[in-house]
């Protein structure tokens, strides 16, 4: 046979296979080919509509649709497509969130007419959380820690259809960023680091955003090669819940107490030295270490190769004051992280499986000597809940609480012994999320508590001074104070699956009486 | 449960007597003292409220080693009376009478805690009593106010009310407040019993506060109060001595066992003379050292590893 | 004790409770609201019922709008509650 341009070809080369003859087209093979004249033009992958955008995907009955959670309790992307897929007359849906918020409260009406089936979510809050844990769906929702998801997605165990994906800026051709470098900027979220891994692996993957540019929208952190649509909407989300404003120090003297023996267990653990890397959470006390953990840096002189994980204003701080090298960022809490993610060359962008997979390849988690956790609930164990209410109702997310503390060589958990007349130290936590096997220090206002496991640590505590108490002790303490709660009452039905970072389940949540 | 008279008093706690909130963890923040307020913090209408709170927190709840103690209101107040025999029962280390003008106010609350022991079956005097000196006449009267009752482990002087008696305002650097610091401080060291300093409001002033407090630890104040758990920290700073003072102290009290082992009468310390005033400050610095958490070598506070 | 009015005592704060009460005639009605009533339900009854018990009062109808106060706080409002509504201030301590 011969080509267009009448070279001779065989059918066929061995080892090489099959030949296909140039058929003289100039973009033959693309899905465009009738209206992709050249990439730095409008394409038909820059839509109007998301209802087209909706139908050209292939979408179908039964499907999943992922989102991101980027804008937070601002965010307007799930809310708007699944309106529009009710209307269009979708059913049996799932959706693969990589978080929920209060904001979602709507889903609840569209799980009960039927158009969202399944729900795959690090977390959820609010009404829909409380609607849940009262049995709403007939499929619980599958939990999943912010590595295990990417994990899964990447490895095939979460199948996902298409994405739905809002970003703060786009070009044409789907060059996009969680900031843009020209027009409205004002709903910035920094790091797209969670929607990469979906625009990566998803079959179809739809853009959502209020700011086309001007190609190439680079560097970007997700490129046109993931991107099959780009939809251009009004808004995509309320700036106030994308970002907060600079996060102010906390005046809470309990939290401040914490935080200061959260850094002297840091310091005194041996893992703080030059060329050091940690994470720390956005709550008061995180916060507060991190300013702590700056005095400690410059009174020592020394400094950390990196930091990671959410970033926030503080972490920013000691990067710009040369403290830390290098951040590694899979989200951004505040306007100062998000400026820093589009400004400084050493604050990365990562993905969620860059950041946290559990996967052989590995991922930053593994590689971080420090983290200060949060806690809901921690039991005499050292098992974690982040997830629940000590009600027994869904309030929280995994996020990346498992997938750091597996990584991490220390990992200490901060919490008040006691909130309101809440004891935080049980003996077994209501849902466990983050096993005990990979805690190491429980610090609290009234008392340090290290895991039996980790002699060593207690020696090294002991010999810089710092008392430490074993955590039964710490939990009797508190019962003194407020009594001993009456474990919550479950009904029979499974509302929640809990897997851990692998994909295994590590607990079920039922449903509340 | 005896009267404990001398102990460290660098800072004593304002804890409002009508919050149950603050109530529960006021202990956890390091300050020497608790001193919960029945008295400006709590409105008229809720006098009673706050006695039953203050006193159901007393009786329940573990302070540990803090001194605990109660400003009561003024026994012309109609509240006064009723304050003492709850706070009493309750088990209060100290009673502070606010507004403190003559010998006769403190006698008289002696008087009703003294009854209020018995009626209860505690040890006769064990209750403690300050007194707070919060007008010209009471800064007038001092060495009689503090010397009027053997309950009195100290004297506390009010600013707020204070300049207010006196028509005038407090300034930054406190001069207003000189010759009522000086009295309210002679007057209790020549009766024996503790100095201890106004409150500074402006909680997020923290240079001013430190001032304040380099200030009245230089004129011989004990401590000071104050009314936010930030405040403790740097206090205990300024009243932790110095190393070099830890280490002469260590030395006299040193020079003084050595001197006992081998029956001198006379002690001496990098030749000069050990008296009773240089073994008390001895004594002083190491009592400081100690609740600052510094380890000392070859006391009882244990050496570092 | 004998209960001749309705009384309130306590504030909406957290750690705190509000109780409002007055005289009954059915022993001692409890209609309790609270913010960890799944956790600590009975023990506030438990402790609402002693109090009123201690003061010797038979009937009661009692409203508690809890915020997790803590046993000893109940135990003082409930009693600041039950004296202001028998409109006495011949209290008793320790007894």
């Amino acid at each position: 046979m011969k080509n267009i341009l009448g070279v001779d070809l065989p059918e066929r080369i061995e080892g090489v296979g099959p030949l296909r003859p140039y058929d003289g087209k100039r973009f033959g093979g693309t899905p465009f080919e009738a209206g992709l004249k050249a990439p730095v033009k409008e394409t038909r992958k820059l839509l109007d509509s998301l209802e087209e955008a909706i139908r050209l995907s292939g979408l179908k009955d039964g499907m999943t649709i992922s989102f991101h959670h980027h804008f937070r309790n601002g965010d307007y992307i799930v809310n708007m497509v699944v309106d529009k897929l009710a209307e269009m007359g979708f059913r049996d849906l799932a959706i693969a969130a990589s978080s929920l918020s209060d904001c979602h409260a709507p889903l609840i009406g569209h799980i009960r007419n039927g158009v969202i089936r399944r729900i795959e979510t690090s977390g959820m809050r609010g009404e829909l959380a409380n609607a849940v844990s009262n049995g709403l769906m007939d499929t619980p929702a599958v939990f999943r820690s912010h590595g295990g998801r990417a994990w899964a997605i990447a490895n095939g165990s979460l199948k996902i259809d298409v994405a739905f994906l809002g970003v703060p800026s786009s070009d044409p051709a789907g060059n996009a960023n969680g900031f843009s470098r020209e027009g409205d900027n004002s709903t910035a979220c920094g790091s797209l680091g969670y929607a990469m891994v979906d625009a990566h692996y998803a079959q179809k993957t739809i853009l959502l955003t209020n700011n086309v540019v001007s190609y190439p929208n680079t560097p970007c952190q997700i490129p046109q090669t993931d991107v099959d649509y780009v939809v251009r909407v009004d808004e995509i989300g309320n700036p106030k819940g994308i970002a907060s404003g600079a996060t102010r120090f906390t005046t809470n003297p309990k939290e401040l107490m914490i935080a200061e023996k959260t850094a002297a267990v840091m310091e005194a653990s041996g893992y703080l030295k030059d060329g050091f890397s940690f994470q720390t959470g956005t709550g008061g006390a995180s916060l507060a270490v991190t300013r702590f953990l700056r005095d400690k840096m410059l009174e020592e002189g020394i400094t950390a190769n990196f930091a990671l994980g959410g970033i926030t204003g503080a972490i920013v701080k000691l990067h710009e004051e040369g403290l830390i090298k290098k951040l590694l960022d899979v989200q951004d809490f505040d306007l100062d992280a998000v400026r820093s993610a589009q400004e400084n060359p050493f604050h990365t962008v990562v993905s969620a499986h860059h950041y946290a997979g559990p996967g052989l390849e590995g991922s930053a988690v593994d590689s971080v000597d420090m983290v200060v956790l949060s806690a809901l609930e921690i039991d005499t164990d050292f098992n974690v809940n982040v997830l629940t209410g000590s009600d027994g109702v869904i309030r929280g997310a995994i996020g990346g609480h498992p997938d750091t503390a597996a990584g991490s060589s220390l990992t200490i958990i901060t919490a008040p012994l006691i909130r309101g007349r809440i004891p935080t130290i049980l003996d077994r936590v209501n849902t466990v999320v983050t096993p005990g096997v990979s805690v190491d220090v429980l610090v609290t206002e009234a008392g340090v508590a290290v895991n039996p496991a980790r002699r060593d640590l207690i020696g090294r505590l002991a010999a810089a001074g710092i008392e430490t108490t074993p955590i039964e002790v710490l939990k009797e303490r508190a019962e003194a104070v407020v009594g001993k709660p009456e474990p919550v009452e479950y009904g029979d039905k499974v509302v929640g699956v809990v897997t851990y970072r692998d994909g295994t389940v590590i607990d079920l949540i039922r449903n509340v009486k | 449960m005896a009267l404990v008279r001398e102990r460290l008093r660098r800072t004593m706690m304002f804890v409002p007597g009508n919050n149950p909130g603050l109530m529960r963890d006021a202990h956890i923040f390091g300050a020497d003292s608790l001193m919960f307020d029945l008295e400006d913090s709590v409105k008229a209408t809720e006098k009673d409220a706050a006695r039953f709170l203050v006193y159901h927190a007393l009786t329940t709840i573990d302070y540990g080693g803090v001194e605990k103690v109660v400003r009561v209101n003024p026994l012309s107040s109609g509240h006064g009376r009723a304050d003492i025999e709850a706070m009493v029962k309750a088990g209060a280390d100290v009673i502070r009478l606010p507004k403190s003008e003559t010998a006769e106010d403190v006698v008289e609350a002696d008087r009703l805690i003294g009854e209020f022991e018995e009626k209860y079956g505690l040890q006769k005097g064990s209750v403690g009593m300050m007194a707070a000196i919060e007008s010209g006449l009471g800064i007038i009267n001092a060495y009689e106010i503090a010397s009027a009752s053997p309950r009195l482990i100290g004297m506390a002087i009010g600013a707020e009310d204070y300049v207010a008696d006196l028509k005038t305002t407090r300034s930054p650097e406190g001069f207003e407040l000189s010759f009522a610091r000086g009295m309210i401080i002679n007057a209790a060291r020549a009766a024996g019993i503790a100095a201890l300093d106004t409150v500074y409001s402006d909680v997020n002033n923290e240079e001013g506060f430190k001032n304040e407090v380099r200030l009245i630890k230089q004129l011989g104040f004990d401590g000071k109060s104050v009314i936010n758990p930030r405040q403790i920290r740097p206090v205990i700073e300024i009243y932790t001595p110095s190393e070099k003072e830890i280490n002469h102290a260590l030395g006299v009290i040193g020079a003084i066992r050595e001197a006992n082992e081998k029956g001198l009468g006379v002690i001496a310390y990098n030749g000069k003379m050990v008296d009773k005033p240089v073994v008390d400050r001895a004594e002083r610095i190491l009592m400081l050292a100690k609740a600052a958490g510094i380890p000392l070598a070859g006391t009882d506070g244990g050496g570092k590893e | 004790m004998e209960l001749v009015k309705t009384a309130a005592a306590g504030t909406l704060e957290s750690s705190d409770v509000m109780v409002t009460l007055g005289p009954g005639n059915a022993g001692i009605e409890i209609e309790l609201t609270s913010t960890v009533e799944k956790q600590f339900g009975k023990q506030i009854r438990k402790v609402v019922e002693e109090t009123v018990c201690k003061a010797n009062v038979k009937n009661v109808r009692i409203q508690l709008n809890d915020r997790g106060a803590l046993d000893c706080t109940i135990r003082a409002r409930v009693e600041a509650a039950l004296y202001r509504a028998a409109g006495s201030t011949d209290y008793k301590w320790g007894e």
